[in-house]
């Protein structure tokens, strides 16, 4: 099939920006998305240009490295399915696609299609972990976990931190991707220890990095390649304000931990 | 070039203790004074990083992604391996070491092998310590399923996203890290080259992806974690990104390279399906604890799998190797599925595929049962494939997947640079000659979790060393030599992109040093490396500069290394006159097709040593000892 292409072209984050259209040509069915790329790629090497300067890796749906709006839609039309293995066979012959970076204020565009993603890197830096220094550990089956509570644990564990939350949220909040993860550790005994620490220091670097905030429009949950579901914010939301309000009574000299 | 593997004395099983016993330590408040530079995020960069740093080394961490998380350890579907005998199945220590050196075709060094096994039960303690979400049971225990080689049920696993959830541990800790300010990460760098002084690996160079600024950073120590090479195949189970610079540009620094040809091609991938292909993917080997692989038995039988009786089935591996069935090691299951496509009997477009077939295990536990097993496996293989695997049988193929070489490293895991050490898949040292499955993730932890936080500490407190300085001709040298080249491949200016080179050393690779290989094979290969080389760096064309993001410069430089690096594997596999683990020698095999193993000449670890870039390299043996489990004809029937 044939196909023509809107795609955002941006030299760095000083450049403004624009679209620029490009022919896909004979374009097969079974080609992933990024393959698609690759080849009009391809053709713009051999013409002396630069190609379209994209974030990939794994392509196979895990590293969370890819992402791309698509026809306005973070990852493309597919659900639970990130752009690199959304196939041609979800387009028709003819169509015309719209290719844009993440767009978010937290997220400034490196060239192209290349976003700076470490503020969500930042985040579990701030409070995204159990501190368990390597030796310290007790046998893995001390302490039996209930299989409900592990299996909503890994459900919010699924997160692999591409972004589409934060570019499909009209106020770009990063409240699915900071809830998974407080989520899944809070579930464990294992993260109980941090519990109320690790919901404040997360939000707070959360708010610091300038994501906005959540007004309950669900269209992270939509977007979300891996599926991870609102619930996990409303879990967040019960952490924090609890978090909150223990704050009040606790030593000031127990903190440090993060 | 002396290889001096440093294998402590003493029986196999207190080897370990005596050394931890005997290496020199660094007090706690002396380990900040010392600086570690780690290359790589994955299961054993960021396991390694983050634990050298709970210990109070300053800690320099560089991945070329945008974030550690996305190194790809994450990838890794099936499991990890431990004799924690939970399932009371017979497993122990020794079993695990065992089954490992027989896995590995005794290629293998049997302390390192069993340092390994030894350290397997705390790795699975610090991940579940760490939140990891391992499966349970209803009882809340651990849950362990079976992997191939082995006849125990010794694989913890987090759904079909085991490596995921271990590397995000692993990132975790190397967070808290960070923020703590113990451990500085360079995001979007990647390492160049390797600085060299007075004999002592003191740092690397790197270039910003970013801003294509050529950096140097120094240290007393340089770990490289930087996974393997098969994408030298071009399509390979790899991420895109993944490749040999680092451990190539450390090998012509004066690093050994052992056994390059060590490559394993897994035998569960989704086949090619066009020549626009830029990857191939993995479908677990878990799959194949109820999955049932078969071909028919006539050669050129076109009719669906649905149509064809029972009786016209060759289930070849439950046929073959009856004890161990659809669970035989990686290298033998890769081997027998070539051969029933060699033999016409393929299926699929292109013939070159066979079944794997979940409808027994539908019909005995029922849909429901599997998708909890395999639902993530199952989506992806129909997201790819349009088809759906609980109707009609998946089609596989072998695919690159590991590299069992890599850097020859000691019992420390020290290169032949010292100073420089190598953890993980980068090196050479636990898989032989095949690597069993859900071994990977175990080797890469153990390395960076238990081995390295004490032999680095050795390695410090008894070299003393003067600090470097960033004016050192050395070093202003190896900047110079990395800005000079990326000049030079912008200077090329020929026809040909770096992906259509890199495609066509895939091809000669593949067909040459593949599954099977071949004297006249190799030799034809070892012709066509270096006219390609040549052709390379007169008709490649990158376009852009070297002073911003540039993907196409970063693949060249890449390509740049692997055609090199190709060749050291062709050369490695036509020395190694014998057939072992995943190196097949069509010259070398049993009347039934089994792999013939000459230890009489090759129970050996040959390790390459760079001799300049117009001179041939030079070949050592480090000899292979088995003293515990003593060197028999591998067999699985």
């Amino acid at each position: 099939m044939n196909l023509k292409l809107h795609v955002w072209r941006q030299q760095g984050e000083k450049d403004r920006g624009r679209f620029v259209t490009y022919e896909a040509r004979d374009v097969s069915r079974d080609m992933s998305f990024l393959e698609m790329l690759d080849v009009v790629n391809e053709g713009l090497i051999q013409a002396g240009q630069e190609p379209i300067a994209f974030d990939h890796d794994c392509r196979e749906g895990i590293c969370g490295m890819c992402g791309m709006v698509i026809n306005g839609r973070a990852h493309g039309p597919r659900k639970a399915t990130t752009a690199c293995q959304l196939h041609m066979r979800s387009f028709e012959d003819g169509e015309e696609i719209t290719i844009e970076p993440w767009r978010a204020a937290a997220f400034p565009v490196i060239k192209d299609l290349v976003v700076d993603r470490g503020p969500l890197d930042r985040i579990i830096a701030a409070g995204g972990f159990i501190s368990a220094p390597t030796g310290s550990a007790p046998d893995a089956n001390a302490i039996p976990i209930p299989k409900q509570k592990a299996d909503l644990a890994m459900d919010a564990a699924a997160c692999i931190g591409c972004g589409a939350c934060i570019a499909a949220c009209p106020n770009a909040s990063a409240m699915l991707f900071v809830s998974a993860k407080i989520s899944q550790l809070g579930l464990l005994p294992q993260g109980q220890p941090e519990r109320d620490l690790r919901a404040r220091k997360m939000v707070a670097q959360m708010d610091a990095e300038g994501f906005g905030t959540c007004t309950n429009h669900g269209e992270c949950e939509a977007a979300c390649p891996k599926e991870i579901r609102l619930e996990f914010i409303a879990r967040m939301n019960r952490d924090f304000i609890k978090a909150s309000l223990a704050d009040r009574g606790e030593s000031k000299r127990s903190e440090g931990a993060g | 070039m002396e290889l001096r593997s440093n294998i402590p004395s003493g029986p196999i099983e207190q080897k370990w203790e005596k050394h931890r016993f005997e290496m020199k330590l660094v007090n706690p408040a002396n380990k900040r004074k010392y600086s570690v530079i780690m290359v790589g995020s994955g299961l054993a960069g960021a396991s390694g990083a983050a634990s050298l740093a709970e210990l109070g080394y300053e800690v320099q961490c560089f991945c070329y992604q945008d974030s550690p998380r996305r190194a790809h350890s994450i990838a890794a579907q099936g499991g990890i391996n431990a004799a924690k005998n939970y399932q009371n199945d017979g497993d122990s220590v020794y079993r695990l070491f065992y089954d490992t050196v027989k896995g590995g075709d005794f290629r293998a060094r049997e302390a390192n092998v069993h340092r390994l096994a030894e350290l397997s039960v705390n790795i699975i303690d610090q991940c579940v310590a760490q939140g990891v979400p391992f499966a349970r049971e209803y009882g809340g225990l651990l849950a362990n399923r079976s992997f191939g080689g082995a006849q125990v049920s010794r694989t913890f696993y987090a759904r079909g996203q085991t490596g995921q959830q271990l590397l995000l541990g692993a990132y975790q800790a190397l967070e808290r890290q960070i923020g703590l300010g113990k451990v500085k990460m360079h995001t979007r760098h990647e390492m160049l080259e390797l600085i060299v002084i007075e004999g002592r690996a003191r740092g690397i160079v790197t270039r910003d992806m970013i801003t294509g600024q050529i950096e140097s950073h120094l240290a007393d120590a340089v770990v490289l974690a930087t996974g393997g090479y098969g994408n030298v195949f071009y399509l390979a189970t790899y991420a895109k990104g993944c490749n040999g610079t680092a451990i190539w540009r450390a090998y012509k620094k004066g690093a050994a390279f052992a056994n390059p040809c060590f490559t394993q091609i897994h035998p569960t991938c989704i086949p090619v399906h066009g020549e626009y292909q830029s990857k191939l993917t993995l479908m677990s080997e878990s799959l194949r604890n109820d999955g049932r692989i078969w071909v028919p038995k006539k050669p050129g039988d076109t009719r669906r799998p649905d149509q064809i009786p029972e009786g016209e089935r060759d289930y070849y591996l439950e046929r073959k190797y009856p004890s161990y069935g659809n669970l035989a090691p990686r290298d033998i299951s890769s081997r027998a599925a070539k051969q029933v496509c060699d033999e016409g009997r393929g299926v699929g477009p292109g013939g070159r595929g066979v079944y794997l077939d979940f409808a027994d295990a539908i019909k005995r536990l029922g849909q429901d049962a599997i998708r909890e097993k395999y639902g993530n496996l199952c989506d992806m293989y129909e997201r790819i494939t349009d088809e759906n695997p609980y109707q009609v049988p998946m089609r596989i193929y072998p695919a690159s997947h590991y590299t069992m070489g890599g850097l020859w490293v000691d019992y420390n895991l020290m290169s032949t640079v010292p100073g420089l050490h190598v953890l993980g898949e980068a090196n050479f040292s636990d898989h032989g000659a095949n690597r069993l499955g859900a071994s990977a993730l175990m080797q890469g932890l153990a390395d960076g979790y238990f081995v390295i936080p004490y032999t680095i500490g050795h390695y410090l407190a008894s070299t003393p060393q003067q600090k470097v300085e960033k004016g050192h001709p050395e070093v202003k040298r190896a900047e110079a030599s990395v800005a000079e080249r990326g000049k030079k491949l912008l200077a090329v200016k020929g026809k040909r992109t770096v992906d259509s080179f890199h495609r066509e050393l895939g091809q000669i690779m593949w067909e040459h040093c593949g599954m099977g290989r071949n004297e006249a094979g190799l030799k034809a290969a070892l012709d066509k490396i270096p006219a390609l080389r040549e052709r390379f760096w007169h008709d490649v064309t990158v376009p852009g500069s070297d002073a911003d993001l540039n993907q196409s410069l970063e693949k060249a430089g890449r390509v740049a290394d692997f055609l090199e690096l190709g060749e050291l594997m062709c050369r490695d596999a036509l020395e190694r006159r014998e057939s072992c683990g995943g190196h097949f020698r069509e010259e070398y095999q049993e009347e039934d097709g089994e792999a013939r193993r000459d230890d009489d000449s090759f129970c050996h670890v040959a390790a390459w040593e760079y001799a300049g870039d117009d001179k041939a390299p030079i070949r050592h043996q480090e000899p292979l000892a088995f003293e515990n489990v003593h060197l028999t004809k591998r067999s699985y029937k």
